[in-house]
């Protein structure tokens, strides 16, 4: 059975007996629409909660609102300290990812009995689900009193810490890394696989040690690929959510709230969906003008390469 | 200054043997090739030299030091890949100045020396270019220069024109002649192309299955061959092989049998043989003469004429069944299923025995041991 739009695309080839001249877009439409749909919907109903009273506690206080909501929040200490906190969280992991990923590809890459086995281990990581990873960091690595860590430094004579409460952000970070730095080594990885033998013969023969032929060799040739990891990296870092539920809950005070966690703590603790809508086009805002400079200089490099 | 002296040089991957002890002695300033089938272990051999290999077991000394241990970039060697091995992101100044760079050379010593090696290569107006900005030949141009600077005792080139077109690559093949010859410098340049060794070299090291199986002059090669491999791999059109038997001996005349019953006699050393032994005769396509003569004569049904304008390649059969091709005038009007007569000369025949060795030829040729310089 043929659409209207299918008929007249094949009378059109069949006039012009050149199949190239079809016009497609028809055939984009059904998906384009959908995706539409499945991208607005969602923004446009924020958008209208943003602008609303919507207390789940007080369905008395209803009507609109204006930007009462965005001057609350913008006027809220909260969300300037979540914003900071967000932007520590993804750049820190972003730097330790990237640095040691890169480091583990170039020691994973040279020959040794097992390899793969242990490019498995490494990889690992990444297939254990946030929730649980972060049940394993909190019970059994950072506990205080059941920790390894903690068993590990009483071992060595040393009083144990209490991570999350001490140094909150730092294992927030140090959770949330160990669960990226195998995607990072393993785009990396495949990026050094993929360079050319001769040329590391040939800057050998120029007289480059491991270290210069690191900088001077592999960094460059990993430059793209380390682009797309910060790209991908930093879409799915912005909204780190289960880590921080699972572990600290935002705490100590604010110590650990980021903005997607902010939201959820104004829009589900505290039942404000006005306020928390608001949070949420502002956390949109954010992560486009993020994802404009990423995707700029992330293409600047691809055509560069 | 810069001889390269290999001594019993064995290479084992595991228990796989490639090179299988290799002794050679490369003279200071000359060009030699290395050339083979491919998995005859020559470019194991130049990497072995270039250090990029590990040496199984073998003593090699560049310039009267043992190298063995020394890393590539303190052997005083340069190396040319095959792929050319730029470095993509680095411009063509950067490429050819890494290795002073490295060395930590002032920054106006490695402009003095990239500007020098770049006009010598009329490289200059393509110094600030990216490697993907280039042409295969100028590619190549820049990774002969990114050796030159480094000031090499050895320049090692490993099959470096085989990514270039057949124009460009008799191009480069000139230019590298005429580097040898500008430079001075002892150069061991590997290939598989027979065509540019015998073009190039001074020195022609034949390799099969990881052992040397002749070392000589381009000619030497082409009118001594010690052995069928030897004989047949060098020379384009291959040369003929007849199945034959020996009819008499003399101390320094063997007669052989010729397909259609006739025998020529070969002014070769008699060595361990005698009559009735079954050996093979050799001749090169060039040197059979149209129309029969010479000291013997074979006659065939030509199968196949290829005209290439100077000359006439015949390809027939022989009337025990045997082919045989033929490098005969060009304006030569021999047809498909004519009968042709082929006539041989005594002494650009070869004789070889069962086990492929070649009886030792009684007079060598005038040019074998001549060198091409005149300083060499």
């Amino acid at each position: 059975m043929a659409t209207p739009a299918s008929t007249a695309a094949a009378n059109s080839a069949v006039k012009t007996k050149n199949t190239r001249k079809v016009d497609t877009r028809p055939f984009l439409w059904p998906s384009v629409i959908v995706l539409f749909l499945w991208m607005i919907v969602p923004l446009a109903m924020t958008l209208y909660y943003s602008v609303i009273n919507y207390n789940l506690l007080d369905p008395s206080f209803t009507g609109f609102a204006g930007l009462e909501n965005y001057k609350f929040l913008l006027e809220d200490p909260s969300l300037w300290t979540s914003m900071w906190n967000t932007l520590v969280l993804v750049g820190s992991v972003l730097i330790i990812s990237v640095v040691v990923g890169a480091l583990l590809a170039v020691l994973y890459n040279a020959r040794f009995p097992g390899r793969n086995i242990a490019r498995l281990l490494v990889i690992a990581p990444f297939f254990v689900m946030p929730t649980v990873s972060a049940l394993i960091w909190k019970n059994m690595m950072l506990h205080p009193v059941n920790g390894f860590v903690a068993w590990l430094q009483s071992a060595l004579g040393m009083v144990p810490t209490d991570w999350f409460s001490q140094y909150p952000m730092l294992s927030i970070i140090l959770i949330v890394s160990w669960q990226w730095v195998p995607f990072a080594f393993l785009i990396l990885l495949t990026a050094i696989q993929s360079l050319d033998s001769e040329q590391q013969e040939a800057a050998r023969i120029d007289g480059a040690g491991p270290v210069a032929m690191f900088f001077y060799i592999v960094l460059p040739h990993l430059q793209r690929s380390i682009s797309v990891v910060i790209m991908i990296e930093s879409i799915f870092l912005l909204a780190i959510f289960a880590e921080i539920y699972v572990t600290t809950s935002g705490g100590p005070g604010l110590a650990t709230t980021n903005l997607s966690y902010l939201i959820y703590s104004v829009g589900l603790l505290q039942f404000d969906v006005g306020y928390a809508s608001a949070g949420g086009v502002i956390a949109v805002i954010l992560a486009n003008i993020v994802a404009i400079f990423l995707i700029r200089t992330v293409s600047r490099n691809m055509q560069k390469a | 200054m810069a001889e390269v002296i290999l001594k019993n040089i064995k290479k084992s991957y595991g228990d796989v043997q490639v090179i299988k002890g290799v002794d050679l002695h490369i003279k200071d300033k000359e060009f030699c090739i290395f050339v083979g089938p491919s998995g005859c272990g020559k470019s194991t051999l130049l990497r072995m030299i270039a250090g990029l290999e590990e040496i199984t077991s073998g003593e090699l000394h560049i310039g009267g030091t043992q190298v063995n241990d020394l890393s590539p970039a303190d052997r005083g060697i340069s190396m040319v890949f095959q792929s050319y091995a730029l470095y993509p992101h680095m411009s063509v100044r950067e490429n050819m100045g890494f290795s002073l760079k490295l060395a930590k050379q002032p920054a106006e010593e490695i402009k003095r020396k990239v500007d020098e090696a770049a006009r010598i290569l009329k490289l200059d107006p393509l110094l600030d270019r990216k490697p993907a900005e280039l042409s295969g030949g100028q590619r190549q141009r820049v990774a002969i220069g990114r050796a030159i600077v480094r000031n090499p005792k050895v320049f090692l080139f490993d099959e470096p024109l085989s990514n270039l077109d057949a124009a460009l690559r008799v191009q480069m093949r000139i230019e590298i002649a005429r580097m040898h010859h500008d430079f001075d410098a002892t150069m061991i340049y590997v290939t598989h192309d027979q065509v540019e060794a015998m073009t190039m070299a001074d020195k022609i090291v034949v390799l099969q299955g990881g052992v040397i199986e002749q070392v000589g002059s381009p000619l030497d090669l082409y009118h001594h061959p010690v052995n069928k491999f030897v004989a047949g791999f060098m020379g384009s059109p291959n040369m003929n092989f007849l199945e034959s038997t020996i009819k008499q001996v003399e101390d320094e005349c063997v007669t052989v049998g010729l397909p259609g019953g006739g025998t020529v006699s070969v002014p070769v050393k008699r060595e361990q043989a005698s009559v009735g032994d079954k050996v093979t005769l050799g001749v090169r396509p060039e040197h059979l003469l149209e129309g029969g003569g010479g000291d013997g004569e074979v006659s065939g049904k030509v199968l196949v004429v290829e005209r290439l304008g100077g000359g006439t390649l015949v390809y027939a059969s022989l009337e025990d069944g045997q082919s045989i091709s033929a490098q005969i005038d060009g304006n030569s009007s021999i047809k498909v299923d004519d009968t042709i007569k082929l006539g041989l000369r005594n002494e650009t025949c070869h004789v070889f025995t069962a086990d492929g060795l070649a009886l030792p030829q009684i007079d060598r040729h005038p040019l074998a041991d001549v060198g091409r310089g005149s300083g060499h």
